[in-house]
Parts: C-alpha cells; sequence; structure tokens
C-alpha cells in the first residue's frame, strides 16, 4: 500500500498584474513563500514539477532553480492547458508516493495580463491563389467561417448545450449572469483575487459581450500570478513538528483523466465525461462523496462552465444543475460552497497557478486560516481544473486529524 | 462557368452539397479529419461516407469578439446532423437570441467565400433555419 501524501507548504501571490515581475520572479516567491509555509527549504526537495504554459519549452523549473537554489534534483516541466497546475501537483505527489522522494514541490505560474482574447490565430491576408493545406484541406482560414476556436465562444456552447439537453427552457442568459453575481460577491473577501468589486446581475448582464450569453465579467480574468506546493509522505510528516503535522492538509485524492471517445468529442470538447470520471475516481479513492465536502473550487473559466461542473462533479442529481444553484447551495451560505475564492472570474486565471491556487484556497481553509471568508469548521474540499484538449485534475483534501 | 472549390475537403460541392465523414467500418465512429486509428475502438478500416444535410441546433454561441480580421458577430453552433455532429456557423439568418434557438431545425446553406486570382471561386457552408 503506497503512502499517503500530505501537503506540508503552500502559497499563492496576489492575482493580477505585476508589470514589475517576471515569470520567474513570481515563481520564486510562490515556491519560497510554499517553503517558508512548510517549514523545509530547497534542500529538503527531492523533485520539481513546473508549470508555465505560455513558455512551455522555455524550462521554468530550471530557470526557478537558478534563482532560488539548485541542488540537480530531477525537474519535470509539465503543459496541460489550463490543468497544467494539477498536473505539476500530480507529479509531484506520484513520487512522493513512488517513495522516490520524500518531498515534491510543485509550482505554476503565468504571466497573462493584457493578453486579450485566447482565440485561434488572427486572420491576415489570405493566399492569392487558394491552396488546399492542413488536416481539413482548407483553402482559407476557418475560425469565424466553420464555428468558433475562441475560448468564451467554445465554453459558451458547452454551457448552451447543457441548458438545451435538460431543457430549461429559452433564457439561460440570466441565469449564467447570475452564477457570475455569486461569484463576483464572493471574491470582495478574498484580498488576494484580481478583481473584488461586486457586480449586479443588471451590471453583468449589461457589460460588453464577448461570445452570448458570456459577458466580459462571465470570463476568466487574465492576469499574472503563480502558486506552488510542497509535498511530503506519511512516514517523512510524522518526524516533522506538532505545528507542521497539525496544518498539513491530507491529500485524500488526486487524479488526472482526460476525454475518453464519446461521439462530438471531436466536434464540440467534451469537458463533461472526463471530469465525471475524474469526480467517480476521486471520491472512490477518498472514501467520500459529495455530501461530504465543506467547500468546491471548480473551474468556473467561464460562468457558462460553472453550471455543468455542478453536475459533473455530482454536486446535485444529474441534469439538475439549474435547480441546485436556484436553490442557493453554491453561495458561501449554502449547501455546498462553490468558488468561495470568487472563482477564475473574478479571482482570476494565470493558466499555470490555477491548478495549485484552487488548492491553496481549499487548504487554507481546511487549515482555519481564510480570516474573512472562511468556511467554518471546514474539513473536506475539493479542488477542479479542467484544461481543454482535455485534461481534467481533481484533488480531494482533508483536514489533518 | 466559374471554377469552384470547397472551403474544406469534408464539402463536397456540385448539385447537392453535403458534407462527408470518415467512418470507422467497425464501430461506426465518424471522423471529418484522417485517422491512423480509430479514436473509439481502435479500427482501422474507414469508409468515406455522407453526412445528412438537416439537423438540429444542439448548441450555439453568439460571438462578438473574435481574433482580427474575423467579422463578427457571427453565430456558432454544433448541429446534431442525425446522430453525427457538425461544427458549423449558422448563417443566412440574423445573429440575435430571438432568431436562433436551441433546438431549431436547420439545412446545410453553401455561400462564397471569396476569389483568388486565377478566378478560382472558394465555397463554404453553414446552416441555415427551415
Amino acid at each position: 500500500m503506497a503512502e499517503n501524501v500530505w501537503i506540508l507548504g503552500i502559497y499563492m501571490t496576489k492575482f493580477g498584474k505585476h508589470p514589475d515581475k517576471d515569470t520567474v520572479d513570481l515563481a520564486a516567491e510562490a515556491t519560497m513563500g510554499a517553503l517558508t509555509d512548510g517549514g523545509v527549504s530547497m534542500k529538503d526537495m527531492g523533485i520539481l514539477a513546473a508549470g508555465n504554459l505560455m513558455g512551455a519549452g522555455l524550462g521554468i523549473g530550471q530557470a526557478l532553480q537558478k534563482q532560488i537554489g539548485q541542488t540537480g534534483i530531477p525537474v519535470y516541466n509539465v503543459a496541460n492547458a489550463c490543468a497544467t497546475g494539477a498536473t505539476a501537483l500530480r507529479t509531484a505527489i506520484m513520487a512522493v508516493k513512488a517513495g522516490e522522494a520524500d518531498y515534491g514541490l510543485a509550482v505554476g505560474v503565468e504571466k497573462l495580463s493584457g493578453a486579450g482574447l485566447l482565440a485561434g490565430g488572427a486572420r491576415t491576408s489570405e493566399s492569392n491563389v487558394y491552396t488546399p493545406s492542413g488536416r481539413f484541406g482548407a483553402v482559407a482560414p476557418v475560425d469565424g467561417r466553420i464555428g468558433t476556436e475562441t475560448m468564451p465562444g467554445v465554453f459558451a456552447q458547452i454551457g448552451m448545450q447543457y441548458v438545451h439537453e435538460h431543457q430549461y427552457g429559452e433564457a439561460p442568459f440570466e441565469l449564467f449572469a447570475r452564477i457570475s453575481e455569486k461569484n463576483h460577491s464572493h471574491s470582495t473577501l478574498n484580498p488576494l483575487a484580481a478583481y473584488t468589486k461586486k457586480m449586479s446581475v443588471e451590471e453583468i448582464m449589461g457589460d460588453v459581450m464577448i461570445a452570448y450569453p458570456n459577458t466580459r465579467p462571465m470570463c476568466s480574468a487574465n492576469c499574472d500570478g503563480a502558486a506552488a506546493a510542497v509535498v511530503v509522505s506519511d512516514s517523512t510528516l510524522k518526524k516533522l513538528s506538532g505545528e507542521q503535522q497539525r496544518r498539513a492538509v491530507k491529500v485524500a485524492a488526486s487524479v488526472l483523466t482526460t476525454d475518453p471517445w464519446e461521439e462530438a468529442c471531436q466536434v464540440l470538447p467534451d469537458v463533461n465525461t472526463l471530469t465525471r470520471n475524474a469526480a467517480d475516481q476521486a471520491y472512490e479513492a477518498a472514501g467520500v462523496g459529495p455530501d461530504d465536502l465543506d467547500l468546491v473550487e471548480l473551474h468556473d473559466c467561464f460562468a457558462t462552465a460553472e453550471l455543468v461542473h455542478y453536475d459533473n462533479l455530482k454536486l446535485c442529481e444529474p441534469g439538475a444543475a439549474t435547480d441546485f444553484f436556484e436553490s442557493g447551495a453554491t453561495w458561501r451560505d449554502g449547501r455546498t460552497p462553490v468558488n468561495v475564492s470568487g472563482g477564475l472570474e473574478s479571482k482570476g486565471h494565470p493558466i499555470a497557478a490555477t491548478g495549485i491556487a484552487n488548492i491553496w484556497e481549499v487548504c487554507t481553509h481546511l487549515r482555519g486560516e481564510a480570516k474573512d471568508r472562511q468556511i467554518e469548521g471546514a474539513r473536506l474540499g475539493l479542488a477542479h481544473v479542467i484544461g481543454l484538449g482535455s485534461a481534467c485534475g481533481v484533488h480531494i483534501l482533508e483536514k489533518a486529524a | 462557368m466559374t471554377q469552384q472549390i470547397p472551403l474544406v475537403d469534408y464539402l463536397v460541392l456540385g448539385d447537392t452539397p453535403h458534407l462527408v465523414a470518415h467512418e470507422c467500418t467497425t464501430c461506426g465512429a465518424r471522423f471529418f479529419d484522417r485517422r491512423n486509428a480509430c479514436a473509439s475502438c481502435f479500427g482501422t478500416q474507414f469508409a468515406t461516407v455522407g453526412v445528412s444535410s438537416e439537423g438540429e441546433l444542439e448548441a450555439f454561441t453568439i460571438v462578438s469578439f473574435a481574433a482580427p480580421g474575423v467579422p463578427v458577430p457571427f453565430v456558432a453552433g454544433v448541429v446534431d446532423c442525425r446522430g453525427t455532429s457538425v461544427r458549423a456557423n449558422v448563417i443566412n439568418t440574423a445573429p440575435d437570441p430571438e432568431h436562433v434557438k436551441l433546438g431549431m431545425k436547420v439545412r446545410l446553406a453553401t455561400y462564397s467565400v471569396g476569389t483568388d486570382d486565377e478566378g478560382t471561386e472558394a465555397v463554404g457552408f453553414g446552416f441555415e433555419p427551415f
């Protein structure tokens, strides 16, 4: 039986604009924060897993070591779209679980301020003589002619498909805006969020339309940020101080899935099946059910995405995500608070940092250190990310006994 | 007559323009571009099959912000063409939620994308309500 793995130290930087810091500076701040939080140093680390999606291929892990300490340990530079941070963490967890390292370090960092719309390539001058090229033998760019490659548009369709399949009528715009209202309201209590402004449904619906029904405040905020975590094996944790053991958070489940083949999954990305599979595996590994969760941080890259993940993570009965939301369950005073951090729509979404920052949020509540936004008595939480392509990370975290 | 070329190779022009797909001969899974093996059953034999030109709009979005050079607004969606899902724009209707409805019946329609220096016209496709 493999050992349990614990989060010993964890840290997230303020999300937002950091014009004076580069990715290495931000990764270093997060990493040193996590090491200090865990009461350990680079000298203790046996493996480093690092992610920086926009700089994938440049070796953020090695650059980080040069900034804070080179010890010759193996580095795994990982990239898995928006699940990059969760992938880095899972890589470190696997190394510790396999007994190859006593301590593992995971970090995710991104500089995205001002990046604008994440879309397909710009359409510049088209060829003077039509020549089929690429996998579809296209003679001209297809983005905008055969559907959309913009992220807000892709996830808008995912939400609309859910509404259609479950026959929730013809006016989902306000429903999605109210989900966004919840997350923006939650963000007012999170000093590390990029945006902390409460917004009314009217303001959200009246803001700039990006891809119906997603207006600008219903889209994840591009920003800069980093997060890092130190993980440790059971047996190593037992040798540490009482304070370190008390604040350690148990990784009750760590799961990564990809999308299995389904009809249409290569036409519109299927973010549902792989999330459902990951949730099932995580609940089984942790020996808990969705009703046991005290809080959930899920991947609300767009307001339209949050709705489908209530269902995918089994927080509600199948097909009942709208009713579940309407019941108030996902507000911070509800039965299953979702995205009390403010979510990606207001906290921000520095891509590779997100899959560790959501773990930080859950751990901070389980440790009872979330101050004004503390979910009282939180003992069990779940963190979820989706990277299109697709990859899904689900972690279930449990307070130390 | 002007020479025509389809926007993509899975659009077949002619008297009745239609889409085609590579269908796995073992399990029937369909793909619009090439596969070495079926993503569903790993079979390696594929046949070219026609896709129904009529369907229902399963999901849509009205894109107001797109990459530079892409005209907006436009309606992007997924059409369930009698069991085969197709990515396409909804065309020949106003791009607003009053005219575009989930579940509405649509059919394939073609339009001119442009003409190149040799006089060849590129023809694209979308789905229109009917």
